[in-house]
């Protein structure tokens, strides 16, 4: 159905994709595995018209095709649901699936979902075509984007990192209607970094690091350590091992009220003790964002927060003065990208690097340079933007900026997100050794396996509210997965 | 065809973009001449006139100075992100200030320190009301501080025509002549008040170190750039903001002490005491890419092309609104090269 011919795709010295050569079949699942910055993404804006490939040639059903946009791709029956669902919220469903259809000027809402319904004949619907889409969970909203593509009759179905917004009992629901599409005749190409999923689901799997294809493996003979071998290049560490908590108490949360849209942040309690690591999941928009946001000092809050034995104070900077470090949910807001990577090295201690009113940018430099050293960050030179990063690097920017005066607790939401595996095992390795200097830390992540793997104890949070924690010895990623929708252990 | 964000365009890139915008500019200019019945390259030798002698230079200089001074301040404002499109408001707040310590302060040799504090510290007034406005409530200061310039020019008319109105006005809307103790000295036989060229120069200089080399300015920069970062650092806001507006109200305060104090002598009307600097002086804060230093380069180019109309409206007697299409067709061009200097074209599909 489609094939790949030697697609190549540069950005400048960079090589994004490198000779790239697969084929998805109709009636076949094809998983493109590999980790962030592999080049998954931009051959799926290759064939979604938003980047043109520099060499190389795609074929659809046979015929050598141009896709200049992604109109053109949909024309010649390729659809594509983005990694998170691009829907506009405050119309109804049935309006948002109304953007991909040739309608009259004038039409009635009834006549729209009834000639809806016509057209997704034999698709479950699963979702409420006159619900507004800001009501819907994130698997619902997938499953809109879902149907949505299926309206243009595709040959072709690409998805794009389609279950990192949903619980595990959502992903099984989306496999089995990718299974029922597969039977269908469609050709489906699924993308992924998550190893257990595309196993799950993938009648063959391609491997792609750095930009190169590493290989193809049936899923049969398509074993967990080899394809490891196969994305990272060697075999993975194990996780490493926390060390057990001390006595003293960190950071105590008794009745949390945090006020937003949806579900409020309720009676949230918890302590923390140092040396400790407790791991929040939830599935995203539970309330992880306004809870760490509250004990950061950024949405104002009801209820007794103690650190150290003393009120929480409610300023960033007095907080980071104190010894609290906090990652942001969104790189966007940890770091100012056109400014150097120095000087975001020091976006919380700037000011100590004034001589006599001036900042001392040579100081700021050396001082930044150990850092980039340390960390690993990939930047020609510390004055280089940050924009000109990868989200990789941008991350272990804000990581080593946070971290680098040794602090007493750790907010940490998605620390790893968008990060490589070799980083992200970096990361974690730091975070266990501050939490071993007795650092008290606090982990919200949707990546189940590392909170299994990190923390001491574990919570969801469930609409707004706290299930757990339990100790991690008791949880098990199912029962993770139940708090997380179902808001009991 | 499609454009993409060039951060860092290569000088003969830039040269390019300019040369190829001025040219169509002229090819336009030329066009409206012919049909004006002027010879064209006669025209375009007038524009350029200012720059063959000393005394076109020093009416270019005169144009460039309240540019300069408002230009700088605006440079810092867009860098923070407070939007000031009052500055010709701030600078007819500063010319009231300067009048009023002319004309009701016993004169003395304190006089033209009392007038830059009392116009500057007017303008700053009005900036600072917009910039309170928009911490305290949210109003957007691009709304705010355009409708101040409507407040601040009726405040003149209402000045000149009322109860600051000269003895010897007659049926003219002006003040009675400032006292030499209120008159700043020029350089020369010319129109240029030098205290402003030095002030414009001088806050050029020092707003581009504040920024660039002190944590007041790495602080501001970090909330124009990015706001939401700046609220996860906990940075004072609306303190940042609050000066940034203080600071671009008093330069373009001191702009409108320089035109009255040190060119009319006495406030007029509105349109009399200012050509639109507040406003011409955005394009030189945009030009320079929001570096105040810049402003140094740009604002003598924009006084080029308005003292270069100037000399067309004179020896041609052009009815103004010819010549503001020319020195409008010329602004345009210049913003067009900036703007695509900014970015790459890609021809491929």
């Amino acid at each position: 159905m489609l094939r790949l011919e030697n697609v190549t795709k540069r950005f400048g010295p960079v090589v994004a994709n490198r000779g790239i050569s697969l084929e998805v079949r109709g009636g076949e699942v094809v998983a493109l595995l590999g980790e962030n910055g592999a080049g998954k993404t931009t051959l799926v804006s290759l064939l979604y018209g938003l980047y043109a490939p520099d060499e190389g040639r795609i074929f659809l059903e046979g015929k050598e095709v141009r896709i200049p946009s992604p109109r053109a791709a949909q024309r010649l029956g390729i659809a594509l649901v983005p990694q998170h669902p691009e829907l506009i919220e405050a119309h109804t469903v049935a309006e948002n699936l109304a953007l991909g259809l040739d309608l009259p000027p004038v039409f009635s809402r009834r006549a729209l979902v009834a000639r809806l319904e016509g057209l997704l004949a034999g698709h479950p619907l699963g979702v409420d075509l006159e619900a507004p889409v800001h009501r819907l969970s994130a698997g619902e909203k997938q499953r809109v984007e879902l149907l949505r593509a299926l309206l243009a009759r595709p040959k072709v179905l690409v998805l794009d990192e389609p279950t990192s917004v949903l619980t595990p009992k959502e992903v099984e629901g989306l496999f089995q209607e990718i299974r029922r599409l597969r039977s269908s005749g469609l050709a489906v190409l699924f993308i992924s970094h998550k190893l257990d999923e595309v196993l799950a689901i993938a009648d063959r799997i391609v491997v792609l690091r750095a930009g190169e294809q590493m290989g193809e493996l049936r899923r049969e003979e398509a074993g967990k350590d080899a394809l490891v071998r196969l994305m990272v290049g060697r075999s993975p560490a194990p996780p490493p091992k926390a060390a057990p908590p001390g006595e003293a108490v960190v950071l105590e949360v008794e009745d949390l009220m945090v006020p937003r849209h949806g579900f409020p942040v309720q009676g949230v309690s918890f302590a923390l003790r140092a040396g400790e690591v407790l791991g929040i999941a939830g599935v995203a928009g539970s309330g992880q964002r306004e809870l760490l946001e509250a004990l950061a000092g950024l949405r104002p809050y009801r209820g007794r927060v103690r650190f150290l034995g003393r009120p929480l104070p409610e300023e960033p900077a007095r907080l980071y003065a104190l010894g609290v470090a906090h990652v942001p949910e969104e790189r966007a807001m940890g770091v100012v990208g056109g400014m150097s990577v120095a000087e975001n090295l020091a976006l919380r201690t700037y000011p100590r690097y004034a001589r006599r009113g001036l900042l001392d940018y040579g100081a700021m430099e050396r001082d930044a340079e150990a850092l980039i050293a340390r960390y690993r960050i990939q930047a020609p030179t510390p004055r280089t933007p940050v924009r000109a990063l990868s989200g990789g690097n941008v991350q272990k920017v804000i990581l080593a900026r946070e971290l680098r005066e040794g602090p007493k607790l750790v907010l940490a939401m998605h620390p790893t997100y968008g990060v490589d595996v070799g980083a992200a095992e970096e990361v974690h390795a730091r975070l266990l050794d501050l939490a071993r200097e007795g650092a008290a830390i606090l982990l919200v992540s949707e990546d189940l396996d590392e909170i299994l793997a990190l923390a001491h104890r574990v919570a969801a949070l469930h609409r707004g509210r706290l299930v757990g924690p339990i100790p991690r010895e008791a949880a098990s990623r199912e029962c993770l997965g139940r708090m997380m929708a179902e808001g009991r252990a | 065809m499609r454009l993409e964000l060039d951060l860092s365009p290569s000088p003969g890139k830039v040269l390019l973009a300019y040369a190829f915008f001025l040219l169509l500019a002229l090819l336009a200019l030329g066009a409206l001449f012919l049909a004006y019945g002027v010879a064209p390259l006669r025209a375009y030798g007038l524009l350029l006139s200012p720059l063959a002698d000393p005394l076109g230079l020093a009416e270019v200089a005169r144009r460039a100075v309240p540019l300069l001074l408002i230009g700088a301040g605006l440079a810092l404002a867009f860098r923070v992100g407070f939007f000031n499109i009052g500055a010709e408001g701030q600078l007819l707040l500063g010319a009231v200030g300067a009048a009023y310590a002319a004309l009701f302060l016993p004169p003395g040799p304190w006089t033209p320190v009392l007038m830059f504090l009392l116009g500057g510290g007017l303008g700053a007034l009005w900036a600072g009301l917009a910039a309170w406005l928009r911490v305290r409530f949210g109003a957007s200061e691009i709304l705010t501080t355009l409708m101040q310039n409507y407040l601040a020019s009726s405040l003149v008319v209402y000045l000149v025509a009322g109860p600051w109105k000269g003895q010897m006005a007659l049926g003219f809307l002006y003040t009675d002549r400032f006292p030499p103790e209120a008159q700043l000295p020029r350089l020369g036989e010319t129109l240029v008040p030098w205290p402003t060229l030095l002030l414009g120069v001088a806050a050029a200089c020092l707003l581009q170190l504040l920024l660039s080399r002190t944590p007041l300015g790495f602080a501001w920069r970090v909330l124009g750039e990015n706001p939401q970062a700046a609220r996860y650092l906990g940075l004072k806001e609306g303190r940042l903001l609050l000066l940034a507006a203080l600071t671009s109200g008093l330069l373009s305060g001191f702009a409108g002490v320089g035109e009255v104090a040190g060119i009319h002598l006495r406030l007029l009307e509105p349109a009399q005491i200012s050509l639109g600097y507040g406003f011409t002086a955005i394009l030189a804060a945009w030009l320079a890419r929001g570096r105040p230093l810049g402003v140094l380069l740009t604002a003598p180019l924009l006084g080029l092309i308005l003292a270069g109309a100037d000399a067309l409206k004179l020896a041609l007697s052009m009815p103004f609104r010819v010549v503001d299409v020319v020195s409008g067709l010329l602004l345009l061009a210049l913003i067009g090269a900036e703007a695509v200097s900014r970015h790459r074209i890609l021809w491929r599909r």
